[in-house]
């Protein structure tokens, strides 16, 4: 795509094809990372917690509107609708993002390593062609920055605490970084979008860039190094999902689709 | 048709985009009622045509509960003013919002009402910045999230107060 023309007439189709794929990727990242986040709402471990995770998850899920309002313009429907009506096999956000929340050592990691990917990936769409992606990055990633540091001061201070707080933050990571490689996919038009320069880097670029961050902090707590992650069973980005979505989007979408035509 | 940027408002314009930007003054902030949302840094443009006003504005984070509020009030003020005038206000990201667009008239009321303004952030740590009521230096972190999205919250170690400040962004 050379131009910036957010006109969505414009696009050719199999580009737009793609463009939609991966703007449902960012958005549905977003949506179930927040709503995980807006789970820790009164019962977090101190009440700092609990305004620090409502606002997050607070932050994220504009993000996702942001995303769905994108694809609304598109032609794909009303953004509610892609929020809370769309079946799992629809869906496109990484099975990290959706797996439960657990201990609290495994929600720390788990967004910390999510937060990480999350700058590296809106850097590399600072600079999209598609303009409205561009935009919306350039906002996020100055958000961002409250996020990562949170996590990161959180992360730091669980694992160089020794005792309980250390051997939960190793199970933990053993967890999650069973899930990481699926963050870093693209989808089946992973080609098209770095040729058209939807995202700038392609996804061991992504990979690596992500890498290059987690490996110095792992060195720095003297944490293990898990081993290069492996793909997990499902892939999120073409819509193999885990029981734990299904369970997410029935309870996230309760009340919407009770009344769907009402005016919230 | 006219327009001007927020930020020319010390240039001559055009009156109706002057006056407009004027009016814009009396509406504030539903989160923070001591500055108003030009203050704020929010207004990026103002268009004038024969029958339309045009505003645009920036959202100050892209969720923001308070942006349709905000929306509201424009229209609500403009069309009093302007009662002749269709207004449009739309949010645009073309710019993006940080809080250096914030004026110093607006950081000073920020202060007046309690709030720290947005302070120097570095990668790994944000430092603290001076008590908006006792001025002392000697402040700390309780939380980077407090009651707004664009909001943290400190503790004054001198006065013993518990403070807000604007996030830099």
């Amino acid at each position: 795509m050379k131009n910036t023309d957010a006109c969505p007439s414009s696009i050719p189709p199999q580009l737009r094809t793609a463009l939609v794929d991966f703007l449902y990727q960012l958005a549905d990242d977003e949506l179930v990372v927040g709503h995980r986040n807006s789970e820790w709402l009164g019962v977090a471990p101190d009440i700092e917690e609990d305004v620090a995770f409502a606002s997050m998850a607070q932050d994220e899920i504009g993000h996702a509107t942001y995303f769905y309002g994108l694809l609304e313009a598109l032609g794909e429907g009303r953004a509610d609708d892609l929020a809370f009506v769309r079946t799992v096999t629809e869906r496109r956000n990484a099975v990290l993002t959706e797996q439960q929340n657990g201990d609290w050592a495994t929600t720390i990691i788990r967004h910390y390593l999510y937060d990480l990917f999350e700058s590296v990936r809106l850097k590399a769409l600072v600079a999209s062609a598609y303009e409205p992606v561009a935009q919306g990055a350039n906002k996020m990633l100055r958000e961002e920055y409250y996020h990562l540091l949170h996590m990161g001061t959180w992360f730091r201070r669980l694992a160089m605490n020794g005792g309980v707080a250390r051997s939960r933050i190793e199970c933990a990571l053993a967890l999650v970084w069973k899930d990481v490689a699926d963050l870093f996919t693209l989808g089946e038009h992973r080609e098209i979008l770095v040729r058209e320069g939807i995202i700038t880097m392609d996804e061991p670029e992504l990979y690596a860039a992500w890498e290059r961050e987690v490996t110095q902090v792992f060195t720095e707590l003297q944490l293990q190094w898990p081993g290069s992650p492996q793909l997990p069973a499902e892939r999120g980005r073409v819509g193999q999902h885990t029981i734990h979505l299904q369970t997410l989007l029935a309870d996230m979408g309760e009340v919407y689709l009770t009344y769907p035509q009402t005016n919230w | 048709m006219f327009w001007m940027n927020s930020d020319d408002q010390g240039h001559a314009g055009e009156p109706l985009c002057q006056a407009v930007l004027l009016a814009l003054d009396g509406v504030s902030d539903p989160e923070i009622p001591a500055v108003s949302i030009r203050e704020l840094g929010m207004v990026h443009r103002v268009t004038a045509e024969e029958d339309v006003i045009s505003v645009e504005l920036l959202p100050t984070f892209v969720g923001c509960p308070a942006l349709e509020l905000i929306r509201g009030k424009v229209i609500e003020r403009l069309t009093a003013q302007f009662h002749a005038k269709r207004v449009n206000v739309s949010f645009v990201m073309t710019q993006p919002w940080t809080s250096q667009r914030i004026t110093s008239v607006g950081i000073e009321k920020l202060r007046a009402f309690g709030i720290a303004p947005p302070v120097r952030r570095e990668p790994r740590c944000l430092v603290p910045p001076p008590c908006p009521y006792c001025g002392a230096s000697d402040t700390r972190i309780e939380n980077l999230f407090g009651p707004t999205a664009c909001r943290s919250l400190f503790y004054c170690t001198s006065c013993q107060q518990p403070f807000e400040g604007m996030k830099a962004v």
